[in-house]
């Protein structure tokens, strides 16, 4: 799986390695050929158009939209925002607005982002450096739970929740129902998506991170235990700042996973403007009201901003999260 | 606009949340700190390594044991039903469809993307300013997949031939000289093909990153050797370029692939499996959550669990080969 992919292959960009600082610079700029700049600079351009065109639809008033190619725009360019605050705010053709679903996928993506990283980075710890026996059965019971799709887990799992779990007689998971009440206590709370992001994201992150901490030098472990120092002590004032980089890849790439995901908010939120997130909204008003293009398209266009913008700041974590993540699912 | 940010507040819960389970963790640390002796590392492990095992024991290992047994039981869960789920699967006439469309997923969009990947890698090779073109063709991949199928809807959109079009490939057509250009997500069964353009759209700009990193550590001294026995353009390229990269190669192709068999968010956004558009994931959500049949969506779901291993398995020993080689 690619989860080593950026182990196996030094990542890119923007510092030129290995062959393009053997080449002298001169036999470099024979080699660039004004064929092959032309072709990537064609499919570049052939790739961002779809992108350009749900921005600028975005931004043309429902009539035009609606009657008339985005490209007619350039000739005939008439702007407006009234778009967005209809999308935002919710309006005559679309009844509900994104502005609650934007502000919940923040609220699932952040602590679904949080959670998982802290327990993976102690478990890693765990494996890594703490002695014990079982320490590799445990290690390599978790990489192979990587194979196990999420599709897998979706139905056991919302069973779970809303009604608990026993095998018999042997209860193991409580039934949260309130007394005499059908619905479940997580119902209609961000925790039944907070708590499924954060198992699903376990067996990845703490791979990634255990493969990171062991390579920390024993020498500084040895040190502090001589000192003596606790685990506790060791992990919060050496582990968790050494791995921090570590982290910040894993973070970007979970809380873009999280943003992005569909099928676990479908799973666990309901459609409801308390708590799902932006991609239920966008995928429910494009069934609704596909042919309100003007609307749909704002709708997108905020949805698409957040990654947008994580990617094109961050985009060095970014590559390196990604890669790592990117059989995750 | 106070609308909009009036929403904010949500933060406030999540936030409230995190604080809270950051604070347990901190108790339980100051807690664990305070083992001495022969404790010490026991109370430890299970501090540290706890939380992840409950967390994975209920969320992944257990599901897949209930699920398992669920796909060898009725609708509602009550009965066994020995392999009449699976045999539904496999022999049900509707069923034909998503399997091959499963099946066609599986093949032609990782080899797309793959192939146009690599391509756009060695041009870019070739190319001074490569980080732009490189940036913008990797975007597609922060989008997510109904976000995508937005975009590409737009792309799709269909209008009346008697109307000015809409949707960029209804009028591309159009100027082509097509007078009657079809309603493109209907036109079976060139819609799938239509819907792995999307994926492909997503997938191309990770293959081109990381093949594009793995042709840049090809050594120096290999090509210019091959160079100097006279080794140019295809012989080049095929000789020395594919053989060093071969391990990437498989691994960008697998990878792809098992996101391709679980793909799910393009087609229900797109077409929501319908016009023959079906797939084996959306499958799995329509029977387990719309028409809650618990049996067949557990099967659907082992099915997909069993495709994804050998994926899976493949890849881990190349990425092992790939190691005791360097």
């Amino acid at each position: 799986m690619s989860v080593e992919a950026h182990q196996i292959i030094p990542m890119p960009q923007p510092e030129p390695s290995g062959r393009e600082e053997s080449i002298p610079e001169a036999a470099k700029r024979k080699l660039s050929s004004p064929w092959a700049s032309g072709l990537v600079i064609l499919i570049t351009i052939l790739w961002t158009i779809p992108t350009l065109g749900l921005l600028v639809t975005s931004l043309r008033p429902k009539e035009q939209a609606q009657n008339s190619g985005w490209w007619t725009f350039f000739t005939d360019p008439v702007v407006t925002f009234s778009n967005y605050s209809e999308v935002i705010t919710g309006g005559d053709t679309i009844p509900s607005g994104i502005a609650p679903y934007f502000w919940n996928s923040f609220a699932i993506a952040i602590p679904a982002a949080i959670f998982p990283l802290v327990i993976a980075t102690m478990a890693a710890y765990a494996i890594a450096w703490i002695p014990f026996r079982g320490a590799t059965v445990v290690f390599f019971t978790i990489f192979a739970l990587q194979v196990i799709p999420l599709q897998m887990s979706l139905l056991p799992l919302l069973q779970m929740f809303n009604n608990g779990w026993s095998i018999g007689p042997i209860p193991i998971f409580p039934d949260l129902n309130a007394p005499g009440s059908a619905q479940s206590l997580f119902y209609g709370t961000y925790i039944p998506l907070w708590v499924a992001h954060t198992m699903f994201a376990l067996p990845l992150a703490i791979f990634l991170l255990h493969n990171f901490i062991a390579q920390l030098p024993r020498e500084l472990f040895e040190a502090a235990r001589v000192d003596g120092a606790s685990h506790f002590l060791i992990f919060r004032k050496l582990v968790l700042p050494l791995t921090v980089p570590a982290i910040a890849s894993f973070a970007i790439f979970q809380f873009l996973w999280v943003w992005n995901d569909l099928l676990v908010a479908l799973t666990f939120a309901g459609g409801t403007p308390d708590v799902a997130p932006i991609t239920a909204y966008l995928a429910n008003i494009k069934g609704t009201y596909g042919a309100q293009l003007h609307l749909i398209t704002a709708g997108a266009f905020i949805a698409i901003i957040v990654p947008l913008i994580v990617f094109f700041s961050l985009q060095r974590f970014f590559v390196r999260g990604l890669l790592a993540g990117s059989v995750k699912g | 606009m106070s609308e909009f940010f009036a929403g904010a507040t949500k933060l406030g819960t999540s936030l409230a949340a995190v604080a809270i389970v950051l604070g347990l963790l901190l108790l339980i640390f100051f807690l664990g700190a305070r083992a001495k002796g022969r404790a010490q590392g026991p109370v430890a492990i299970l501090v540290f390594l706890g939380p992840a095992i409950l967390l994975v024991a209920y969320g992944l290992i257990a599901p897949a044991f209930r699920t398992t047994i669920g796909s060898f039981q009725d609708a509602s869960g009550n009965d066994f039903v020995g392999w009449a789920n699976y045999t539904w699967i496999f022999t049900a006439p509707g069923n034909s469809t998503f399997l091959t469309n499963t099946v066609l997923w599986i093949i032609i969009a990782p080899l797309v993307s793959t192939a146009l990947g690599l391509t756009l890698a060695l041009l870019l090779d070739r190319m001074r300013r490569e980080n732009i073109s490189k940036s913008l063709i990797f975007m597609p991949m922060a989008i997510s997949f109904v976000g995508a199928g937005i975009i590409w809807g737009l792309v799709y959109e269909y209008r009346d031939p008697s109307k000015q079009q809409v949707g960029l490939l209804s009028q591309i057509a159009e100027w082509l000289g097509i007078q009657d250009p079809p309603n493109w997500l209907l036109w079976q069964p060139f819609n799938n093909f239509l819907l792995m353009v999307i994926m492909i759209w997503i997938q191309v700009g990770f293959a081109m990153v990381v093949l594009s990193a793995a042709i840049k550590a090809i050594p120096g001294d290999v090509v210019e050797a091959a160079e100097l026995d006279g080794a140019t353009g295809w012989r080049l390229f095929s000789r020395v370029t594919i053989p060093m990269i071969r391990g990437t190669l498989i691994v960008v192709l697998t990878t792809i692939m098992i996101a391709v068999l679980k793909i799910f968010d393009i087609v229900r956004t797109m077409t929501n499996g319908n016009f023959g558009t079906q797939v084996v994931a959306n499958e799995m959500y329509a029977q387990a959550f719309v028409a809650f049949d618990v049996g067949r969506g557990s099967a659907l779901a082992v099915v997909l669990f069993v495709g994804v291993i050998p994926l899976i398995v493949y890849n881990v020993m190349q990425l092992r080969k790939e190691r005791t080689i360097r």
